[in-house]
Parts: structure tokens; C-alpha cells; sequence
């Protein structure tokens, strides 16, 4: 018997995006959508990201923005009374959620339906006992591990888990305190640090499969036992490395025909006994020789034994993954089967003749490589293990392995980390444990003839891995001894090699080689994913590109535009500029022009192959983003413009190598770009429009920067131009840190080093819309954080709560005579510090920054202001003045709601990096809480962004000289709110001074308990405030060890006093939220 | 040889008897070989396939990109020799990593005489059959594209030749595995026989049937009902095979005089026979159903299986007696895929329910089989 179709779902987001939990989400989130759309069924939809497609009001019939908690979702359940709850695809956070709601006994009471999971499913594959005995009942074997809290119990555990073993302590970081054990003696060093580095006293042992092959399963099951399997997956790092981690090639390359269908019956009896109706990813550990497990080979086994390691009953990052490399819409199909439909029921939306109930045949080799942090958090602790650290990923297509992978590496834009790439403190034989620095590591090792079998050997990779890369080294060796020919540079080409790296290893240039390639007509074609094989003939223009004979993407007949995506989520380019990109596609579209998508990025939105006419899977770089114009521009000559202000810096720098190329853009000119970001020019327009910066200038010298310093007066921000996030940025108080900090800085590479006046004040953030003649100003944005915090770490508040009509009007005014100056042509965004103090005469409002592109607050004011900023900007593009689209100049009237964004940060994921607030950019995501007041806005944004402490919560203050007068106030409302306070030395005697109660407790670590670290770990506070002055030497010296073990502890740790006073206002007094829908605030009556 | 072999290779042609001609690299044997050129979608399995009877008379084009990746060893053969004419792929590795792996993919090819092209773009080729239908082409490395082309329009269609007294057994045999017992009766009775009648059989066929604790005979395409029957058999199994089926009218007669004697199971070619025997004719597909992800519903239990198939041609079931259901469609094209007798112990299945290669979801139609062959015997025992 089929369920009855609900008629209303309730469908929760995964709220900002985590380490772990990122864009593919919003990815799920917005298919479930659009397949409750199709079914007829209302959506309601909760998310506290503001920064997603999903929450876009075209997307569910009913958007909440609030926090992620039950109290939230009870009122939206009492208020929508929906038929039933979807949970699978917001990740972890959804499951969690939809069980916090069956405790609570909500689901039951308002009556609503789980669908996909059941709770019984989703504790079976959370609670590591109750699955043990599920895949025990059903004959899949499962790793062996005791879990033990003594070394008594830890010597009988042995006897049943055998050496060697792994150990690992519970609620640790990053598998602090944990490791391999191979001897005895080992056994027990290990064993008993991890029993002291667990705050409980507990630890996992288990059965070590260490240099196993990992691999995944993607499977489906509907509600009438129909299983599918979508998608296979190899790691190419063994096991011991997390899957997040893990660079992954689809589908699995080292498998016979039995090994690959063995998995296969497995997973899809895991699906079966687990009774899910939907998506589920099944992970397994498989032996790769028998010498491995130590099993002697028979004649008759042809396979090795395997263990099942991980399910996950939802959507998840690989089922994106899956999705985009088969091309079979997981998420979309997983919430059709959620509502009853069965599998064969579903239309296949690429062929549009076969339906949902087959398994993708893929004809190509899909590599997927995680992006790293590192390049932010030098000092991170770069070593992959069990805690994922990658903040996003690339995934690329070929029909080689080689290929998929070269392109892969240039889909990460790290610069100058080609596929040629060395360490250039390698030793002669480059250490080959498991980092982001790996596959460089073993190509450095081919390199320098190290035996292929000693690398698989040392770092488990597969040796058929090991040998595809050392054919690449070949060719590298090929390309440094022989002269190019039209068939050397083929194969080089079908490898995968860039022109650019063609170049340096046949010392020529790239426009060279990128000559020689048309002279020989070596170009790529494209050809469809299509999930089929070639089988069918498919109407989805989904397309990779490769070096072979027949091309399936002819140039389309009518008007077209490309829109360049934002690649791989990265601190600093998050999820937000996927937003823009996606609504460019739409708004083309809206205006009867073909949009063609080009992006790296598996997990996003914006390469869902409906999202855009046309969709090119390809690396975000001079040379495929021409090869694929030039592919659009066909026989005619004439490319398509292209886009380049949505992707973030990844697109907006490709404006001068377009330009350079005679390729058109859309927009804002490469001039133009280029006048706003160079400094120089930059000054030059803000000196005849006779609008103040804060005096500074760009030095390429340490001498230049020195003077410059000592000429306008510490403290000074020094950072490169042209980078994202704020990366290498310092405030620097002397010239000794100055000559520190001006070293990293030129590092960058990029050019010069700015070097400015840091002007103490709030920091205020517009973004503008210019059509050349008119200026639109959405919104103003006011940070609550002062300047030096980076704008992206902040929290922003709108409409701002205390500028001066002066300063609004010299707001807007500036915007708008830089927007009209600079030619903009679509969207600008900049960032002003209010300083009166600087500035007697005026209003004390300094341009610190402009951006000539979409920034990462548009998704947000488009939502709290309700103006379509993306796609205003697109139709300025195609020649739609904002008077024509019915907007007129200036500010657009304030809405009568308060809205305010606040970061998310990842750091209880990386080990070894400080969590203070300053100049760099260090958080993941963003969430927004928006309500009729300020106060209840602040709460639920603190709510939602885990830093809400209530009333009664103790505290440890640990502050700087500088912040002591200023904390008074906040000292006397946490005493009056009934926190037990305790404080280092100096603070403590402040507070004392204060005549309010105080236990002191020292930061010096050797000196006597308790110590800051020990009211931390022992949960004697549950919140911390920890203010630092100086360089980041003085920093780092200053609580890294409170501040690391804060994040730890999961505890709230203020590193800014301006967040820290927001937090103790809204716990001091506590304003009663509302909960509505978005649109009901921003366009409905307040009550 | 350099790990960069592909330029080290002699080129070699694909030309199809429509005069397309596709360039490559030659690997396997030397000289030219001529089939009808087909193509599957499995992404693993290449031995399997290479060794499957069906493909007898054909060029197999895998249309996954990198082949031989794991390298070759005697327990992926389905049958004695290499079936195929020709093997067209994309990339084949020289650089297998496999610890069962004894043999590169090219060397296996080359020591048993089968020519394959590599460096094809195997995905245009698809494309093209796709919509042409499949068609005659030679893999050759010995000759121009227009001799190859004369030679090809000289030859006869694939459709019209019989190919299963090539792949058939000579004689009667009895199935056995190295190492792997016959599992005793838990009541002490002796194992069921089962008789396969070799139409091109697949070794684990019979391999499910020994796990199944069945003595298993193999016994040549010629052999008529009475022969059969005179083994005794519990069962009998129509195996898959090669080609056409109305070009075997012995077989339709000895199964004709099976039915109502003993249990059958056809599977493939063996299904196709059995249509044959209940009125309906076959037809040529346009480019067949050949990978290991095809749907097929079970019009009882609305159930879908993905199965392994191999086949060019398929059964009609516009003409079907009434004795016989239809009892599952494939669901891309809604071509018959199971029939089942009405009231005799007769079943059968156009896919690969042995899987090798490809998926093991229908395994469980052996046990169906078993269940009729050990009612059956019981039933008789009772009665006796």
C-alpha cells in the first residue's frame, strides 16, 4: 500500500555552510524544492542561510529564515501545520533535527509524517553499536572495535581487535591524542594518552584497515523495494584518510567485474535492512592484496574480505558529487521517492525517454580533489586524517584519467601550484604521508626516479594510480627533451597538460603554445554527460571537454551569454557568489537569452544541468574559458559575452586575459575593473572626486613601505592587492612588524602591497547597482564589529543602527559619484570606515575598499531588501536601464525589518589555528536573523551562529589594556544576569575593582591549577571572552591556548569586545522573536 | 616500452560496412578480423564479456574509456576461448594493477589470435550505431580503408549466420568445479540434475546451478527431448547464445517436446526458443541491449531489476499463445523480457540473471528454478 502524497512538506536547509557540510545542500535543498513543485505538494522551507539559492523566494512556496532549532521549527510546525517533515537533505544538521523533534514529542503532537528515514533508520546508522548489530544480522562485515575506558579494559580489548590497531580517543579534535598501534609496547603509550587526552576517559580501538581501498556507494531504494545504484566511487587515497578528504575518481577504476558488484550487493542490502525510501551513501573499506590481511590466496576465492565503515541515510556531500558526475539528479529523485513516487515513476530528465529506474552508465573518468584551507591557515596542522578539513571541492571530466585529473588540479586556482608544482624544502625523497600536499609529493617522487612500487608501497595510493601519474611525469620528461610536433602536443593535450605547463616544459610561452595548437588545429570538443553511455540520444547540454575527434556541442543559433561561476568554496568565496551566478543564468534566460554556465564546482547549484541552457564542467581558467568561447564562437568568429562579475575574484580576474583576447565582456569594462582595483589609478579617482581614504599608498619596496609608514603614522594595514578574503592582511603597530609582515605580503605575488592608515570605527558596506547614468543603492550595511575585523568575519546589520543622516547621505553620495566615475556597469560594492575622529571637518566617512563585482552580502540584502540586484545588474548587461526596469538613483527606502548576518566559523575542524578575529578572513559561512527589532534580530543571528549565551552562563573574561575601560559596562551586565565570572590576572583585579565577585585563575600554564586551560576543559565555564592587542605575535603569544581550547570545547569564545557586548545585551535583555516567513517581514504589515 | 605506448603502436583501422572508417592504434593480434560491430555500456567486465558466447560473429566496443585496468586471469572467463571477433576500445592500459592479474588485456588478445583497436573515439562510434542501427565492420591493420570496405560488402550479415554450432559443446559433459564439492542433500537424497542445453553457455550459469547443489550436465545444441529426457533431468536450462533464433529450428523442436516433462529455465537465446516454441517470432533490435544497468519490471510485483543483458534480437510478443504470460518488460523500450507458462513449470528471462558481468539482483530466479525442479521431484517421489 502506497502512503497517501502529502500535501505540505517541511523541508529543513543545513543551515551556514561548515567544513563538512557545505554548498551541496543548498544544492539538495533547492532539487527537493523544485520536485515538490512538480508533485503539486506545498514547500515549506527552513534555513537560516541566507546566503542560499534554496532560500530564494522563487524556490519554496513558504521561506523561513530563522535558526535551526526546535524551538523554531515547533512554531513553524504550529504555524504551517505541514502534512510532513523531509530531513534527508539538509545533512546532519536536518537528521539531527528531525530526531530533537521526535523526542520532543513535536512530530507526534502536530501530527507530522517523517518521510526518506525513519528515526529508528537514522539512529541504526548514527549509534556505532545498534549498526554493528544491524550489519551483523544481515552477514556485512563491519570493522571490530571495542570501546573501553580504562588501560584494564583496554589490554582485554586487545584480544579481541589483534594488532595492529587503531585508537581513538572520544571527543577529541582531529583524532588529538590517537593513532596506530603495531606493537605492544606502542599499544599502550598510545592507549593511555588517549585515555588522558579524552575528557571522558574513553576510547575507540579497532581493527586497523590502514591502506585499504576505500570506496562508496551511492544507492536508491523507493517505497516499493526497487534499488538503483547510481554511482561507484575509488578513493585514491586509502583508507585512513576521510572521504571529504580523499581525492575520489568516479567510477572506480581498480575493481574486477566481482569486486565491483560484491560492494554493489552490499550496499544495496545496507539500503534494504536499513528500509530507507530515498538516497544513501554506503562506504567500505576493501583488502587490496592478500599479503594486506594476511590471507593466504586459494585458488578459489577470487575476492578479497571487505568492511562496511560508514552510512549515511540522507543526501550527502558524494551523493552531489554522484549527482553531477553521472548526471542523475540524486536529490531530486531521493524527494520524489520521499512522497510516494516510485522510481520507475520519475522521469530521467537527461534522455526525457527513460525514467529514474536504471543505473548511470558512465563513458568518462571523473576525478574529484577537495580544497584545502592551508593556503589561508599556513599554520594549520596540514596532515589529513579522520576529521575532514576541506572547505570545498573541484571535480573534473575526461576521457582519460590523466586528463580529468590535470584538469582537476587547475579547477583548485592555487595559482601557481601547477601540475609542475615542488615544495622547495622536499627532501631528495618527498614525504608521502597523507596531506594536501600529497599527489605533488608523489609526482616529486617519480620525478626523481624514486621505484613506483615503493611509492604505492609508503603511501597506499594504488599502483595503478601511481603509474598513471608516472605517465604523466613521462610526458614531462617527453616534453623537456623533444621538440614539439603536432602529435607530441596531442598527447600531451589528451593528458591533460595546460598550454601554460606545455610551455614551461618546452620553453615556450602559453599564447605560444596556445598558437601552435590552432596552427595545428590540436583544439578540444566537447562531449555530453548524458548518463547513458551515448546509449540515448539526451537533450541536456552538460559538457566536458577532451582532446578526440567529434564534437557534440555545435555553437548555439541564438543570442548567448557565458557567466563565469565562482569554482571551489573557499574561505573567503563561499556559497554567495553561487547565488549571483545562479540568478545570472536565470535572469538570461528571463530575458530570452541563452545562458551558458562554465564552472569546477560538483557541489553547487550553478552546475545543476537545468540551471543554465548550456553547461561546461570545465577549470575556471585563460585557457579553457577561451577554448570554450571559441567553441561558442563557432565558424562565425564571434564569441558570446561573458560575465565576469558574479564568480567572485576567480571570474573577475579573468576580465584582462578576456580582454587581451579580444573576447567581449558583459558589464563593467576591464578598464574599468581595473581602475578599482588599482590602487594608484584607483587614488587618483577618489582625489578629483574629492572623496577621502585613509591616507596610504602601494609600495613594491620595504624601503617604500617603511617611509610610507612613518609618514602617515602607526598602526597601518598592510596587505597585497588583487587577493581574496583578506588573505596576508595584518594591522601592524611598529616598523619591526612592519619588515615581519611586508615579507608575506610581497609572497603573495600579486603586485604591489598596500600599505594604510588604520582608522579606528564601525565599518559600513553598501553595495550599488549602476547602469551608467543612474546609481541604485539597496541598502547600507553597518558592521558591528570596528574596522580590522574583515568584513566577511563580521556581523552586519540592516539598515544600519548608528550612522548620522550625514553620514548615510555621504554614503550614498560617494557610492554614486565612484559608481558614475568608475563606468560601472552592473554591481559594486564598497566598504567605508566612519571615523570622525580623522576627520573634524567632514563626516568622517572613508572609502577603504571598492569591488567592481557582486560581493558577498548580495545575497543577503536582494533578501532583506527585496531587489533583485543579479538581475538588475544582468539586464544593464543587455542594455535595460534601472529607470526602464522601473528603479530610480539612490537609496532605496529602508524596509521595516532589522536583518542581521553573522559568521560561521570552522575551527573546532583545523587543529593549530587561531581562532581571533582580525584583518584575515577566517570564517566558512553565514547565517542571518532578521526580525521587526534589533535586539531579537541579534539573538536569533547569535542563535543561529552557536554564540547565544543566556543568562546565568559563567564566563571567563581574559582581556586586553586596551578593552578594560570599554568592558565595564559589560562586566556589570553579566554580574547582573547571574554569571559567575572568572578572569586572568589583570582583568580579575579589574573586575574585583568593580566590587563584583571574581575567581581569579591564571593563563600561565605552569603555574598552579586552576588554570585558564582547566576551567575550559572541565566545563567550569561555558563562554569565553578573550581580547587581544598588538601584531599577531602578540596575539598568538597572548590565550592561543584559550581560544584554541574553547573551540575545542564547542563553547562560545568572543575574540572581538563588539561581539562580545552584542551577546551580553541580548542576554541581559532577552527580546521575544518572532518567527515568519521572510516575505512577511520585509512586506507585510508589522504587527 | 615507454609507459607512453600508444605512439609506439601500428595503426589500425575501423571500417564499417556503411563506410565509416574510425583510426586507431592495433592491439592484440596482427591482421584484420570482421564482425558485426556492437557496443556495451558495462563499465566493468571486459573479460567476461570477451569470453561470453553471445558475442560470437561480433566486434565488441566497450564504450568506458580505460580497459583493462585490472588486468586478466582464468576465473573471469565465461567459456573456453575468447567469443569475440574484434575488441574496439578507447584506452587499453599496459598497466594493469590486480592481484589475481596474470596477463595485460593486449597480451591476452594477441596469444589467442583476436585483433583489437584502441585509440578510438568510442563514443562517436556509439553515437553512430546508435543511429544507424549496428552494422558489419573489420578491425584491420593490413589493408586500405577502401579494400577493407570491397571486402566488407562481399561478406554475409551477421543476422543470417549460425553461429551456436560454432560455440556449442561437441559433446555431453558434466560440469565441475576445481575444489568446490557438490554440497550433499540434507536428506541424504541425490542432487538434482539439471541438463543445460548448450546454446553458447556462460560458465557461471552453471556455476549458480552447482552452488544450487545440482549435478549439472552440459549436452550440445543438436540434442533432441528424448536424449534429454533420458538423462533424467530435474530441470533443464535453455542457456543464452549467440544470434538469431529462428535460425534454430532443432532447438525449438527438442524444447517443444521438453515442455510438460520437466521444469525449464531459458534464459537469453534460451527464452527467445521458448517464444519460439509458444508462437512468437523474433526481431532484430537496432543496436541490441548490451551493458549491465537495464531495467526490467515485473508487471506482477511492479518491482524493478537491473540486469545484465546481451542481445541483438527479441522476441515478438504480439503472437504469443495463450499459455504463456508475459511477464516482464524492459523499460527503456518495453520489450519482452520474461514469459511464464501458465500451468507448466516454465520460465524464462532475456537478461543475464548469472550476471558475469554485470549486476546479481535476479540471482534469485535460480532459487525460483530450484523451487519448481525440487517440488517437481518431490512431488514425483511422493507419488511413487
Amino acid at each position: 500500500m502506497r502512503p497517501p502524497k502529502p500535501a505540505s512538506v517541511l523541508i529543513i536547509g543545513s543551515g551556514p555552510i561548515i567544513i563538512g557540510q557545505a554548498a551541496e545542500f543548498d544544492y539538495a535543498g533547492t532539487q527537493a524544492c523544485k520536485a515538490m513543485r512538480e508533485e503539486g505538494i506545498r514547500s515549506i522551507l527552513v534555513n537560516s542561510n541566507p546566503a542560499t539559492i534554496m532560500t530564494d523566494e522563487e524556490v519554496a512556496d513558504v521561506t523561513y529564515i530563522e535558526p535551526l532549532t526546535v524551538e523554531v521549527l515547533e512554531r513553524i510546525i504550529a504555524r504551517e501545520r505541514p502534512d510532513a517533515l523531509l530531513p534527508t537533505l539538509g545533512g546532519q544538521t536536518g537528521l539531527n533535527l528531525a530526531v530533537e523533534l521526535h523526542e520532543a514529542g513535536i512530530l507526534g503532537k502536530y501530527n507530522v509524517r517523517l518521510l526518506g528515514s525513519s528515526i529508528r533508520t537514522i539512529k541504526l546508522a548514527e549509534d556505532r553499536e545498534l549498526f554493528r548489530q544491524l550489519l551483523t544480522d544481515i552477514g556485512e562485515p563491519t570493522p571490530v572495535s571495542v570501546i573501553v575506558e580504562s588501560w584494564e579494559a583496554a589490554q582485554a580489548a586487545l584480544d579481541i581487535v589483534g594488532l595492529p590497531a587503531v585508537v581513538r580517543p572520544a571527543y577529541t579534535l582531529g583524532g588529538t591524542g590517537g593513532g596506530i598501534a603495531h606493537s605492544l609496547e606502542e599499544y599502550e603509550r598510545i592507549m593511555k594518552n588517549g585515555l588522558d587526552a579524552s575528557p571522558i576517559s574513553q576510547v575507540l580501538v579497532e581493527q586497523s584497515l590502514l591502506g585499504w581501498k576505500e570506496l562508496e556507494y551511492e544507492v536508491m531504494r523507493d517505497g516499493n523495494d526497487t534499488c538503483i545504484t547510481i554511482c561507484n566511487m575509488e578513493n585514491l587515497d586509502p583508507m585512513g584518510v576521510h572521504t571529504g578528504d580523499s581525492i575520489v575518481v568516479a567510477p572506480s577504476q581498480t575493481l574486477s567485474d566481482r569486486e565491483y558488484h560484491m560492494l554493489r550487493n552490499s550496499a544495496l542490502k545496507i539500503i534494504r535492512a536499513l528500509g530507507i525510501e530515498g538516497g544513501c551513501n554506503v562506504q567500505f573499506a576493501l583488502a587490496p592484496r592478500p599479503d594486506v590481511v594476511g590471507w593466504a590466496e586459494s585458488d578459489t576465492a577470487d575476492c578479497l574480505p571487505y568492511h562496511v565503515i560508514e552510512v549515511n541515510p540522507r543526501v550527502s556531500r558524494s551523493s552531489a558529487l554522484a549527482s553531477k558526475a553521472t548526471g542523475y539528479p540524486i536529490a531530486r529523485v531521493a524527494a520524489k521517492i520521499a512522497v510516494g513516487k516510485r522510481l520507475h515513476e520519475v522521469e530521467n530528465a537527461v534522455t526525457r525517454r527513460t525514467t529514474a529506474a536504471f543505473e548511470p552508465a558512465l563513458d568518462y573518468v571523473v576525478v574529484k580533489i577537495p580544497r584545502w584551507p592551508f593556503d589561508k591557515f599556513a599554520g594549520g596542522d596540514r596532515t589529513l586524517g579522520t576529521q575532514m578539513k576541506a572547505t570545498g571541492e573541484v571535480m573534473a571530466i575526461d576521457r582519460t584519467f590523466e586528463g580529468a585529473l590535470q584538469k582537476a588540479i587547475r579547477s583548485l586556482e592555487f595559482g601557481s601550484r601547477t601540475i609542475l608544482w615542488e615544495r622547495s624544502d622536499w627532501p631528495a625523497v618527498p614525504p608521502l604521508d597523507a596531506t594536501d600536499e600529497r599527489i605533488w609529493a608523489v609526482l616529486a617522487s617519480i620525478r626523481r626516479h624514486v621505484p613506483l612500487e615503493e611509492i604505492s608501497g609508503r603511501s597506499g595510493i594504488d599502483p595503478w594510480f601511481v603509474e598513471r601519474l608516472a605517465r604523466i611525469v613521462e610526458m614531462e620528461r617527453t616534453l623537456l627533451a623533444q621538440d614539439l610536433t603536432p602529435l607530441l602536443l596531442r598527447e600531451a593535450k589528451r593528458l591533460g597538460f595546460a598550454d601554460r605547463d606545455i610551455a614551461t616544459l618546452a620553453d615556450r610561452l602559453p599564447d605560444q603554445v596556445r598558437a601552435l595548437r590552432e596552427e595545428w588545429d590540436i583544439r578540444p570538443v566537447y562531449k555530453m554527460v548524458d548518463t547513458c553511455a551515448a546509449e540515448f540520444d539526451a537533450v541536456t547540454p552538460y559538457f566536458y571537454s577532451t582532446y578526440e575527434d567529434e564534437n557534440e556541442a555545435p555553437p548555439t543559433s541564438r543570442e548567448s551569454v557565458l557567466v563565469l561561476g565562482s569554482g571551489p568554496i573557499r574561505i573567503g568565496q563561499g556559497i554567495e557568489f553561487d547565488y549571483c551566478s545562479v540568478r545570472a543564468a536565470r535572469a538570461l534566460q528571463h530575458a530570452g537569452i541563452e545562458s551558458i554556465m562554465a564552472n569546477s564546482n560538483p557541489e553547487t547549484v550553478s552546475t545543476d544541468y537545468d540551471t543554465s541552457d548550456r553547461l561546461y564542467f570545465e577549470p575556471l581558467d585563460e585557457e579553457s574559458v577561451r577554448d570554450l568561447l571559441e567553441n561558442e564562437a563557432g565558424d562565425s568568429g564571434e564569441a558570446p559575452r561573458t560575465i565576469v562579475q558574479f564568480g567572485g575574484q576567480t571570474a573577475i580576474n579573468m576580465a584582462k586575459p578576456l580582454n587581451n583576447a579580444a573576447l567581449p565582456i558583459a558589464g563593467s569594462s576591464a578598464d574599468s575593473i581595473d581602475l578599482a582595483e588599482d590602487r594608484g589609478r584607483f587614488g587618483q579617482i577618489l582625489a578629483e572626486l574629492d572623496i577621502p581614504q585613509p591616507p596610504g599608498a602601494a609600495v613594491h619596496t620595504l624601503e617604500e613601505a617603511l617611509s610610507t609608514a612613518d609618514a602617515i603614522g602607526y598602526p597601518v594595514l598592510v596587505r597585497p592587492s588583487y587577493v581574496l578574503g583578506g588573505r596576508a592582511m595584518e594591522v601592524v603597530q611598529d616598523a619591526n612588524e612592519l619588515v615581519r609582515f611586508f615579507g608575506a605580503a610581497l609572497a603573495e605575488n600579486t603586485g604591489a602591497v598596500l600599505i594604510d592608515k588604520y582608522l579606528v570605527g564601525p565599518e559600513v558596506e553598501v553595495d550599488a547597482i549602476c547602469d551608467g547614468v543612474t546609481v541604485l543603492i539597496p541598502g547600507i550595511m553597518e558592521h558591528i564589529e570596528r574596522a580590522g575585523v574583515h568584513s566577511g568575519d563580521s556581523m552586519a546589520v540592516y539598515p544600519p543602527q548608528r550612522l548620522t543622516p550625514e553620514q548615510r547621505d555621504a554614503i550614498v553620495d560617494y557610492t554614486t559619484r565612484m559608481a558614475l566615475a568608475l563606468q560601472v556597469r552592473g554591481l559594486m560594492n564598497v566598504q567605508f570606515v566612519i571615523a570622525p575622529a580623522a576627520a573634524p571637518n567632514g563626516p568622517g566617512v572613508f572609502v577603504i575598499e571598492v569591488n567592481p563585482r557582486s560581493s558577498r552580502t548580495v545575497p543577503f540584502l536582494s533578501k532583506v531588501t527585496g531587489v533583485p540586484m543579479v538581475d538588475l545588474a544582468v539586464n544593464i548587461m543587455l542594455g535595460r536601464s534601472l529607470l526602464e526596469q522601473g528603479y530610480s538613483a539612490g537609496l532605496w527606502p529602508e524596509r521595516n525589518l532589522v536583518a542581521v548576518k553573522a559568521p560561521v566559523f570552522s575551527m573546532s575542524k583545523l587543529v593549530d589555528v587561531d581562532t581571533f578575529l582580525g584583518p584575515e578572513m577566517k570564517s566558512t559561512g553565514e547565517v542571518m536573523g532578521v526580525d521587526y527589532t534589533f535586539g531579537a534580530a541579534v539573538r536569533k543571528a547569535l542563535i543561529a551562529s552557536g554564540l547565544h549565551v543566556t543568562a546565568g552562563t559563567p564566563f571567563l573574561l581574559s582581556l586586553s589594556n586596551q578593552s578594560k575601560a570599554e568592558a565595564v559596562a559589560m562586566i556589570r551586565d553579566l554580574h547582573e544576569a547571574g554569571c559567575r565570572l572568572y578572569a586572568t590576572e589583570g582583568t580579575a583585579a579589574l573586575i574585583e575593582g568593580l566590587g563584583i565577585p571574581v575567581e581569579m585563575v591564571t593563563k600561565r600554564l605552569n603555574e598552579g591549577h586552576p588554570n585558564v586551560v582547566d576551567v575550559i576543559r572541565a566545563g567550569t565555564v561555558k563562554a569565553v571572552i578573550n581580547t587581544v592587542e598588538g601584531g599577531r605575535a602578540a596575539v598568538q603569544r597572548d590565550g592561543f591556548h584559550i581560544r584554541r581550547n574553547a573551540t575545542e570545547m564547542r563553547i562560545p569564545c568572543f575574540t572581538s569586545i563588539d561581539t562580545a557586548r552584542a551577546a551580553i545585551q541580548a542576554l541581559a535583555h532577552p527580546d521575544a522573536y518572532e518567527v515568519r516567513p521572510l516575505l512577511e517581514y520585509r512586506d507585510g504589515v508589522r504587527p | 616500452m615507454s609507459l607512453l605506448h600508444t605512439s609506439e603502436r601500428p595503426p589500425a583501422l575501423l571500417v564499417l560496412a556503411d563506410g565509416r572508417v574510425f583510426a586507431g592504434v592495433g592491439v592484440g593480434a596482427a591482421g584484420h578480423s570482421d564482425g558485426e560491430v556492437v557496443f556495451s555500456t558495462s563499465m566493468t567486465g571486459y573479460q567476461e564479456a570477451l569470453t561470453d558466447p553471445s558475442f560470437r560473429g561480433q566486434i565488441l566496443t566497450m564504450t568506458f574509456p580505460l580497459q583493462g585496468n585490472y588486468g586478466t586471469n582464468a576465473s573471469m572467463e565465461e567459456s573456453a576461448t575468447i567469443q569475440v571477433r574484434g575488441f574496439v576500445v578507447r584506452e587499453m592500459t599496459d598497466l594493469p594493477s590486480h592481484w589475481r592479474s596474470i596477463e595485460t588485456l593486449h597480451a591476452y588478445l594477441e596469444r589467442r589470435g583476436i585483433p583489437g583497436i584502441a585509440e578510438v573515439d568510442t563514443r562517436a562510434l556509439t553515437r553512430h550505431l546508435r543511429s544507424r542501427g549496428v552494422v558489419m565492420g573489420t578491425i584491420t591493420r593490413d589493408e586500405t580503408a577502401e579494400q577493407a570496405l570491397a571486402r566488407l560488402q562481399a561478406m554475409p550479415d551477421y543476422a543470417t549466420l549460425d553461429y551456436v554450432a560454432e560455440v556449442s559443446t561437441d559433446a555431453a559433459y558434466d560440469f565441475e568445479e576445481p575444489n568446490r564439492l557438490l554440497a550433499p542433500q540434507s536428506d541424504g537424497s541425490p542432487p538434482p540434475h539439471i541438463v543445460v542445453l548448450d546454446l553458447g553457455v556462460k560458465r557461471n550459469i552453471m556455476r549458480l546451478l552447482r552452488q544450487r547443489g545440482c549435478q549439472v550436465t552440459a549436452v550440445p545444441h543438436t540434442t533432441d527431448a528424448e536424449t534429454i529426457l533420458s538423462l533424467r533431468p530435474d530441470g533443464v536450462l535453455l542457456s543464452p547464445g549467440p544470434g538469431d533464433p529462428m535460425l534454430l529450428d532443432h532447438v525449438t523442436e527438442a524444447t517443444r517436446g521438453l515442455i510438460g516433462r520437466t521444469p525449464i529455465m531459458g534464459i537469453c537465446l534460451g527464452h527467445q526458443v521458448i517464444g519460439r516454441v509458444f508462437g512468437a517470432s523474433s526481431y532484430k533490435l537496432k543496436f541490441g541491449h548490451r551493458g549491465a544497468n537495464h531495467p526490467v519490471r515485473d508487471e506482477i510485483t511492479g518491482k524493478v531489476y537491473i540486469t545484465s543483458q546481451n542481445h541483438g534480437f527479441a522476441v515478438d510478443g504480439d503472437h504469443l499463445d495463450a499459455a504463456v504470460q508475459v511477464t516482464q518488460l524492459h523499460l527503456n523500450d518495453g520489450t519482452v523480457e520474461g514469459l511464464q507458462h501458465t500451468s507448466e513449470p516454465v520460465f524464462t528471462i532475456q537478461y543475464h540473471s548469472e550476471a558475469s558481468p554485470g549486476p546479481n539482483d535476479t540471482e534469485f530466479l535460480f532459487d525460483r528454478f530450484m523451487t519448481s525442479v525440487r517440488t517437481l521431484r518431490e512431488s514425483s517421489r511422493g507419488g511413487r
